[in-house]
């Protein structure tokens, strides 16, 4: 499977597919099901400096081929996290990609000094775009300057690579994207959740107790390849591209569009398997058509000389 | 836990959209135990992407039982399978009806908290121990699983409508009880609250919530402690002994 080797910054991997951050918890159910192993790398749930409670229930619901949630950043706290949750990927020998979370710029660094000092973690995944916590967070992820702002700090604190995890709640992406990566960050990820609602039909209310929540699944496929097709032109940044991916085509669209490494999220609540399911099918299918490395796929869908696929 | 396509070998309609499946493969969730439940796929599990949980109302080496009412979109597309066609399944998950070994219990479910006591009372009434069922429903017309429990001990049927068994609720009747060592309730949290907080003796309460993942990895299913901690109901539950968690 030497065709799948990715090596992104912080991140040696065997594969380019890793479960997306919020999807996998820290890796302990899901090493109960498969030799965690065999994963590329594992995005992890988001880490803030105190722990938090999150949201109400109902948290999450379903929608037309996609979900919505509002969990709420729920999370034991960042030094917890390091200290009792991170050995089933640390035993795996697959490097963690640590989600870091926070309403300020303060939290986000506290949280991220905390995280990056962790042996297991190979990287940062700074998320500016979680729609599901009243203050903070979003509005990082819809303003260029801010953006940057937080970036530059983290990547002060943090011995560690930096990835920002993009906003689709967003007008113009891809001045986010130049802008954190001016600010320092090795790599971005793409996309969190866009703000949703559902109703209940009978009673007209809301279903999810938070009222809003970010929509993830098949649905959002579309919006994300759009985002990294535009963004992926505009910086020399990789990309971890995720939204909506459920199949080995859909991987391949996400490479095409311009992903260097892609993230699975919902997939994993409808089939726990799919990961370990996609990176073979992937393997597959590259061999299939004699494409000798996984990289030659990143961009297709707009790099002038992309070498067609007979 | 395993995630199997299941044969649909038996199919009954047990009450008016209430659906009674037995389920046959070779790979039968191991471990499948009262209280437990299903994580079962509604469709091709493209345009309904969250499996529905449901509750294992009876199992052995070949087959696996579940009970359930087609009320939404999800339940009517399990609904629609036919006998002979499969169903992907991953379970069992959570943890189930810890179970008594002498003395007796209270059974208490409302609507479709009901289908886990089928599977309790019949590993119950193996253990030796004495069975009271009490089980309420909206009307005549949604009463099941009343002559199976029967087997296994005295039932009190309650419907709100007066149309079946006693009329009221079945907090109510199941409060009228007091000669029992440890009760058992599965239902809405409305229903198991009244219980937790008046029965004196000791018990356990099986808790619904909307659910993602069904093994602990989302944290979509919380709920708080009474002690200020959490719970997550798919992992921790959907069982709890009475007093642990707030309803
Ligand atoms: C541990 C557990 C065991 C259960 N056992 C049974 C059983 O044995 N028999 C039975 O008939 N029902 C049972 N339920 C309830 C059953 O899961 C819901 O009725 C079902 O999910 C509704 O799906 P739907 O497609 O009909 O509704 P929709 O409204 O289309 O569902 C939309 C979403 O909400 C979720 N949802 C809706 N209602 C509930 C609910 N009451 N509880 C949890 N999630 C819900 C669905 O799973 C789905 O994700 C159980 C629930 C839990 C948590
Ligand atoms: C239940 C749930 C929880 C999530 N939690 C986080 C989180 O803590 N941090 C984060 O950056 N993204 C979080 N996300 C977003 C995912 O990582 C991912 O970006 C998004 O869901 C799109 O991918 P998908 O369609 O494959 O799920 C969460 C998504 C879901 C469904
Ligand atoms: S359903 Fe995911 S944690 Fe319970």
């Amino acid at each position: 499977m030497s065709r799948l080797k990715t090596k992104l910054p912080g991140l040696d991997m065997k594969n380019p597919v890793m479960p997306a951050s919020g999807c996998f918890a820290f890796g302990a159910e899901f090493a109960d099901l498969y030799d965690l192993s065999v994963l590329g790398a594992a995005a992890v749930k988001a880490a803030t400096p105190e722990p938090r409670r999150g949201n109400p229930v109902p948290r999450v619901a379903e929608t037309d081929s996609g979900m919505l949630n509002a969990i709420g950043l729920q999370n034991p706290g960042a030094k917890a996290i390091r200290e009792e949750h991170l050995g089933h990927c640390g035993k795996a020998g697959i490097p963690v990609l640590a989600n870091i979370a926070g309403t300020s710029i303060d939290d986000y660094c506290e949280a991220a000094a905390v995280m990056a000092a962790a042996q297991e973690v190979g990287a940062l995944e700074l998320n500016i775009s979680c729609p599901n916590v009243k203050e903070g967070g979003i509005q990082f992820g819809n303003d260029p300057q801010l953006a940057a702002e937080v970036t530059r700090a983290v990547c002060e604190v943090s011995a560690k690579p930096v990835y920002v995890k993009l906003s689709p709640n967003t007008g113009d992406i891809a001045a986010i994207a130049t802008s954190v990566e001016k600010a320092g960050a090795s790599g971005l990820s793409m996309i969190n959740t866009l703000i949703g609602m559902r109703l209940d039909t009978e009673t007209g209310r809301p279903v999810l107790a938070n009222k809003t929540g970010g929509l993830s699944g098949p649905a959002v496929k579309p919006v994300a390849i759009r985002m990294i097709y535009e963004v992926s032109q505009r910086t020399d940044l990789p990309i971890i591209g995720m939204g909506g991916i459920s199949s080995v085509e859909d991987i391949i669209d996400f490479l095409s569009a311009g992903a260097s490494a892609v993230a699975v999220g919902t997939a994993n609540f409808q089939n726990p398997f799919i990961c370990p399911e996609l990176i073979g099918e992937l393997d597959e299918w590259l061999e299939k058509r004699q494409i000798s490395h996984v990289s030659e796929l990143t961009g297709r869908s707009w790099k002038s000389c992309s070498v067609p696929l007979s | 836990m395993i995630k199997e396509k299941l044969k649909l070998a038996k199919k009954e309609e047990v009450a008016a959209n209430v659906y009674k499946f037995t389920l046959e493969g070779s790979h039968i969730p191991p471990r499948c135990s009262p209280g437990r439940f299903l994580h079962v796929q509604a469709g091709d599990g493209r345009a309904m992407l969250l499996r529905r949980p449901i509750s294992i109302s009876a199992a052995d080496d070949q087959t696996c039982v579940i009970i359930f009412r087609a009320s939404g979109a999800g339940t009517e597309a399990i609904a629609s399978v036919r006998v002979g066609d499969t169903i992907d399944v991953f379970g069992p998950l959570g943890s189930g009806f810890p179970l008594l070994d002498d003395g007796t219990a209270l059974l208490v479910g409302g609507g479709v908290g009901v289908p886990p006591l089928h599977f309790l009372a019949e590993e119950l009434v193996k253990n030796g121990i004495r069975v009271k069922s009490v089980i309420g429903f909206r009307s005549a017309e949604d009463v099941f699983l009343a002559d199976e429990l029967r087997q296994y001990g005295e039932v009190e049927v309650t419907t709100e409508d007066g149309t079946y068994g006693t009329k009221g609720y079945v907090t109510d009747a199941a409060l009228m009880n007091s000669e029992f060592d440890t009760f058992y309730a599965c239902g809405p949290k409305a229903m198991l609250h009244p219980l937790q907080e008046n029965i004196e003796a000791p018990g356990y309460v099986s808790l619904e919530e909307r659910m993602g993942c069904g093994i602990g990895a989302c944290f979509a299913c919380v709920c708080d402690k009474k002690d200020g901690g959490y719970v997550k109901i798919c992992s921790d539950g959907p069982v709890f002994e009475k007093g642990v968690v707030q309803l």
